[in-house]
C-alpha cells in the first residue's frame, strides 16, 4: 500500500542510451501495462531503474518493488528475483498474482533488450 | 478513517435507510410483532401494516390493484421468480425468452438456467448508448415467445429503455413483458400497467435491505410457477411468513419516493452537472459512458484515459464509488455492460461509476471531484499510456461513446 501511495523509481530513462534496457509488457486491454527500464554501469551492475505503470495498486506496487530490488545487482543476480518474492513481500491476494508475474516479465524483457543492444 | 469523512457515492449499489423509513419499521419488531397470517388481534395488526405497504408500493408504480404486488426478498428473487416462474408455467408450448446483454446478472443467470431447461434465449442487440434495438425486438417476438425481459434502467450506465414501445410490441403480439425496474423506481416515472411483471427492491430507494417485490399483473392475468413451496402466501406465488417491519419500511420508502421524486430529480441533475463541470474543467480526455439524456438522475459513468479504475479508487480511499475495471471484484471480469455497448477494453478498465443520491451534498460533490482529479493526475504521471502520441489507442475510436458534447474537452 505504501508503495502504491508513494512509489519509488517512477519515471523514464533515455531509451536510445546503449546502457539502458527497456521493456513494455501487458496491454491496456488486459488492464495492466508496465514499462520498465534499467541502466547498467561499467561494472555490469544496475545503477538505475525506472518504471511507469497503468494498472491497479498491486501492479504499481509490484513495479516499484521490482525496480527497487534490481538496484546495485548484476544482470545475473536479478534473475533470482521471482514473482513469488514480490507477491510474498506485498502480501498480494491470489487474484493479484498476475501483477507480480507481469513485473517479473518486465524485468526479463528489459534485461533481454539491454543484452541485444550490447552483443558485439 | 472516521465515518464523518467518508463520501458515499455508490447509490446504485445501495442506499442508506432513510430515518423516516426506520421510524416506520420499529413498531413491528417488539410491539406489534404478530404473524400477519394469524387470525387474532396481533396478527391483524401486522396484516394491516403489510397491506398498507402494499398500497404504498402499488401507488408508486401505478399498479391498478394492490394485490398485484408480491413481496419477495429483493430484486434478485423477483427477477428469478418472473423469468423462471413464467417460463415454467407457460413453457409447454412456448420455448423462447427474449432479453438483452446489459441486464443485471440475476436476469442473465436466470435465463441461462432456463436455457438448461430447454428454452432458447435470444439476446437483443444494444446501441453504443445502451438502448435496445426495437426493430430487432419486433422481429424476434413470435408465437414461440414465452417472455420478453428488458430492464427499465441500467445499473451501470443508468440508461432508461423505451418501455412504452417495448410494451406496445409485446401487447400487440400477446407476449408477457417483464421489466427489472430496481434502478428506475423512485427515480423516474414507472408505470406497471404497461408491463406484465416488474421487479423492484427496497434498498435502492432508501428502504431496508432484504425485501423487494414483483408486480404480477391481473389484467391481463399472468400466472407463474413458484420458486419454492409452503403455505401458499402471496397468491400462492411466494410462500413464507412475511416480514411486517420490512414491508412497512418498503412501503414508507415508496411513499417518500413518490412525494419527493420531482424535487429530488432536479436537485440530482444540478449536482451531476456541477460534478461533471468540475471534472471536465480539471481533466482532459474524460469520457461519459452511456446516454446522458436518457438516464436516471444521479448515475454517472466516466472513463479516464490512461489510468485504471481501481488504481484511482485506491488513491481516494474515503470516497465510495465503483469501478468497471477487471480488478474490482473477485471475478476479475471487466464490465460486461460496457463491453456490450461496444466500449474498448482500455475504456472499460479506466471507468468509474459515481452514484449521487438523496444525502449527497454540493460540498461532497466538490470535494469528491477535486480528490478524483488529484488522483487521476498523479496516476497519469506514472502511466506509460499517457502520452499524447499514444492517445489513439484509447481516444479516437471512443469519441462516439460520449453521450455529451457539451462537457467534453479534447486533449
Amino acid at each position: 500500500m505504501n508503495l502504491y501511495l508513494d512509489p519509488k523509481n517512477i519515471g523514464e530513462l533515455d531509451e536510445n542510451d546503449k546502457n539502458v534496457g527497456t521493456s513494455v509488457v501487458g496491454a491496456p486491454a488486459c488492464g495492466d501495462v508496465i514499462k520498465l527500464q534499467i541502466k547498467v554501469d561499467e561494472n555490469g551492475k544496475i545503477s538505475d531503474a525506472k518504471f511507469k505503470t497503468f494498472g491497479c495498486g498491486a501492479a504499481i506496487a509490484s513495479s516499484a518493488l521490482m525496480t527497487d530490488w534490481t538496484l546495485g545487482k548484476t544482470l545475473e543476480e536479478v534473475k533470482t528475483i521471482k514473482n513469488k518474492d514480490i507477491a510474498d513481500h506485498l502480501s498480494l491476494p491470489p487474484v493479484k498474482l498476475h501483477c507480480s508475474v507481469l513485473a517479473e516479465e518486465a524485468l526479463e524483457k528489459a534485461v533481454e533488450n539491454y543484452l541485444s543492444k550490447n552483443k558485439e | 478513517m472516521s465515518t464523518k469523512n467518508i463520501i458515499y457515492m455508490d447509490y446504485q449499489a445501495t442506499t442508506p435507510c432513510d430515518k423516516r423509513v426506520l421510524e416506520s419499521m420499529l413498531p413491528y419488531f417488539c410491539d406489534d410483532f404478530g404473524n400477519p397470517h394469524s387470525n387474532h388481534v396481533m396478527g391483524s395488526r401486522a396484516h394491516e401494516a403489510v397491506e398498507k405497504a402494499r398500497d404504498q408500493i402499488a401507488k408508486l408504480i401505478k399498479a391498478n390493484n394492490a394485490r398485484e404486488i408480491i413481496f419477495t426478498s429483493g430484486a434478485t428473487e423477483s427477477n428469478n421468480l418472473a423469468i423462471c416462474g413464467v417460463a415454467r408455467f407457460y413453457g409447454e408450448k412456448r420455448k423462447k425468452i427474449i432479453t438483452d446483454p446489459i441486464e443485471h446478472k440475476c436476469v442473465l443467470e436466470a435465463c441461462r438456467a432456463m436455457e438448461r431447461e430447454g428454452f432458447e434465449i435470444v439476446m437483443l442487440p444494444v446501441s453504443e448508448k445502451g438502448l435496445i434495438d426495437l426493430n430487432a425486438l419486433e422481429k424476434a417476438v413470435d408465437e414461440q415467445t414465452v417472455l420478453v425481459s428488458v430492464m427499465t434502467a441500467n445499473n451501470e450506465i443508468g440508461v432508461v429503455q423505451p418501455i412504452d414501445e417495448i410494451s406496445g410490441i409485446c401487447r400487440r403480439k400477446n407476449v408477457p413483458f417483464h421489466t427489472d425496474a430496481a434502478q428506475a423506481v423512485g427515480k423516474t416515472e414507472v408505470d406497471a400497467s404497461k408491463v406484465d411483471l416488474m421487479s423492484i427492491s427496497a434498498h435502492k430507494i432508501y428502504g431496508p435491505k432484504g425485501i423487494g417485490a414483483l408486480y404480477v399483473g391481473l389484467n391481463p392475468r399472468i400466472k407463474l410457477t413458484p420458486l419454492f413451496f409452503g403455505g401458499g402466501q402471496e397468491r400462492g406465488m411466494r410462500s413464507g411468513t412475511l416480514a411486517p417491519a420490512l414491508c412497512a419500511g418498503f412501503g414508507k420508502a415508496c411513499e417518500i419516493a413518490a412525494s419527493e421524486m420531482e424535487s429530488e430529480r432536479a436537485r440530482l441533475t444540478m449536482l451531476k452537472d456541477r460534478f461533471l463541470k468540475k471534472i471536465f474543467a480539471g481533466l482532459d480526455r474524460v469520457y461519459l459512458n452511456g446516454d446522458e439524456k436518457q438516464g436516471i438522475p444521479g448515475c454517472i459513468n466516466l472513463s479516464f484515459f490512461g489510468v485504471e479504475g481501481e488504481g484511482i479508487m485506491l488513491g481516494i480511499p474515503d470516497i465510495c464509488i465503483s469501478s468497471g475495471s477487471a480488478c474490482t471484484s473477485e471475478s476479475l471480469e471487466p464490465s460486461y455492460v460496457l463491453k456490450a455497448i461496444g466500449a474498448r477494453d482500455e475504456v472499460i478498465h479506466s471507468s468509474l461509476r459515481i452514484g449521487l443520491g438523496r444525502f449527497t451534498t454540493a460540498e461532497e460533490v466538490d470535494r469528491a471531484a477535486s480528490k478524483i482529479i488529484t488522483a487521476v493526475k498523479r496516476l497519469r504521471a506514472m502511466s506509460p499510456v499517457w502520452k499524447e502520441e499514444d492517445c489513439e489507442i484509447f481516444g479516437k475510436s471512443n469519441e462516439s461513446l460520449s453521450g455529451s458534447e457539451k462537457y467534453r474537452r479534447t486533449g
